[in-house]
């Protein structure tokens, strides 16, 4: 590991409290620790349901977190205010999620674009930057100005891609960057991962596709441990 | 984009119409930059709570606080009418839900526009009709239509020329009353697109009374919960949403109709 980690996970527990169903609450993880550097690529396995989303949506900040504690660039997540969350979002922490969510009608262009225009960029050279990264992705030039709500499942999840990758996020989360897409299309996206990891970005990511996660990762956790027992 | 202090800090602000509870024991900070959504049923105290915040209805008890650009943070609820007045017309906006109660219908888009500016002392005919035009077609109305009555508009660009006349005097803080409402779903998205814009170019801060989830997560960077004139629950939007932590909460997300 080179340099201080960026992700840093320490005893982290979680648990759903149904309100709406009896008040059942459903522990799902607890003593979760791991660790991310910069340079690294770490695949978080484990079988389905074991909690390798739920440890993903806690360092992003949208699931709270119950005990514990998760810094990401030295800044803890636990108990965050919400503008600490979106600034560490602005500038340093990247997610390519599985579903675009977007305002319909925006072209995807503007959507590639607009992270780094909320880092103040120009609106040209965002634009620039935005197109270059869906030429690369594939995406025909005639689709830039279309919403990518019109778009096929493959074509949204690279648009995403694009999204997640135009601004160099020195830590970045990445769900199934490689579902739903083609051969051409899957070289181009762990190309896109291998470069940021060259660059010293700290990525952690759940990868189904097991070549792929041979090829990128750079050491894999198993969520399986923090699993609580049912 | 963050200041030394919230731009505007709310701390017990409670207003009862007789027994019944219309907003109690409120408090958060808005920062720079920030947009808060409002979120709950009808008859949650959302929109008791926005008036009392903008200053159209006086809550029982409570501070409203705003930093002010001359004299720092201030809380208006103590100030006089006629400098309340003024912040209203300057630093702050409110967007109707009903563009009817936000515009002069009798007046041209040209009119609604400039009049707002000549509220803050601009007197210059022709630098208020082009700052006029400027602003309709940075809300996408064509430049041929100002000399039109609201009235000739349809419901959509109506509502863009509210926001229109709201933010050409460069307010920093902007109400917004359920501003898609009632409004096609196409046209919601096109409204949706230009908010999100504009908050992002100017740098606005705003608070949003809406009971579109949809909207919220779209346009809202943290969101408050509200249920019998009670805020039950708090936070970031996404976390709010995905991780609700309050029964009402966890009612309201699963009872979403997914489209």
């Amino acid at each position: 590991m080179t340099g201080a980690a960026m992700i840093v996970v320490r005893d982290v527990a979680k648990r759903f409290t149904l309100h709406n169903q009896g008040g059942a609450v459903l522990e799902v993880m607890a003593a979760a620790s791991l660790r991310v550097g910069p340079g690294e690529c770490v695949g978080l396995v484990g079988a389905s349901g074991a909690g390798k989303s739920t440890l993903m949506r806690m360092i992003w900040g949208n699931y709270r977190i119950d005990a514990g504690s998760i810094r990401v660039a030295g800044v803890e997540l636990a108990g965050a205010e919400p503008r600490q969350v979106i600034a560490l979002r602005r500038a340093t922490l990247g997610h390519v999620s599985q579903f675009l969510r977007v305002v319909p009608r925006v072209p995807a262009l503007d959507v590639v674009a607009e992270p780094l225009l909320s880092l103040g960029m120009d609106q040209d050279r965002a634009r620039a930057q935005a197109a270059a990264l869906l030429a690369r992705l594939n995406i025909p030039e005639r689709l830039w100005p279309l919403s990518p709500t019109t778009f096929s499942g493959g074509e949204q999840q690279r648009v995403n891609i694009a999204r997640g990758f135009v601004h160099p996020w020195p830590v970045l989360l990445l769900d199934e960057p490689t579902a739903s897409l083609d051969a051409a299309n899957r070289e181009v996206v762990l190309s896109l991962i291998e470069e940021a990891r060259t660059r010293g970005a700290a990525i952690l990511g759940i990868f189904h596709d097991e070549a792929a996660r041979a090829r990128v990762c750079t050491r894999l956790v198993d969520v399986s441990g923090f699993a609580v027992a049912a | 984009m963050t200041g030394a202090h919230p731009l505007l800090s709310v701390r017990d602000l409670t207003k009862s119409y007789g027994t019944r509870r219309g907003c109690a024991d409120v408090a958060f900070d808005l920062w720079p930059g920030e947009v808060m959504g409002i979120v709950g049923e009808s008859g949650s105290g959302k929109s008791t709570l926005l008036g009392c915040l903008a200053g159209h209805i006086p809550p029982d008890t409570g501070r409203v606080v705003f930093d002010t650009r001359a004299e720092g943070p201030r809380d208006v609820l103590a100030m006089a009418e006629p400098e309340r007045r003024m912040l209203a017309r300057t630093d702050w906006a409110f967007v109707h839900q009903n563009p009817r109660d936000g515009l002069r219908m009798g007046v041209s888009a040209g009119g609604n526009v400039g009049e707002r500016l000549m509220a803050v002392g601009a007197r210059h005919y022709g630098q208020i009709r082009a700052q006029a035009v400027d602003w309709l077609g940075r809300v996408e109305i064509a430049a041929d239509r100002i000399d039109d009555k609201p009235r000739q508009f349809s419901g959509g660009m109506q509502q863009r020329l509210q926001i229109a006349r709201n933010l050409v005097t460069g307010p920093r803080l902007v109400f917004m009353d359920e501003p898609t409402g009632g409004l096609d779903v196409s046209v919601q998205a096109r409204l949706l697109d230009l908010l999100r814009g504009l908050v992002r170019q100017m740098g606005l801060s705003a608070v949003i009374v809406t009971h579109d989830l949809a909207v919220v997560r779209l346009l809202a960077d943290r969101l408050m919960v509200m249920k019998d004139g009670l805020v039950v629950e708090q936070g970031l939007t996404d976390q709010v949403l995905d991780d609700p932590q309050h029964p009402y909460t966890q009612l309201l997300v699963s009872s979403v109709l997914q489209a």
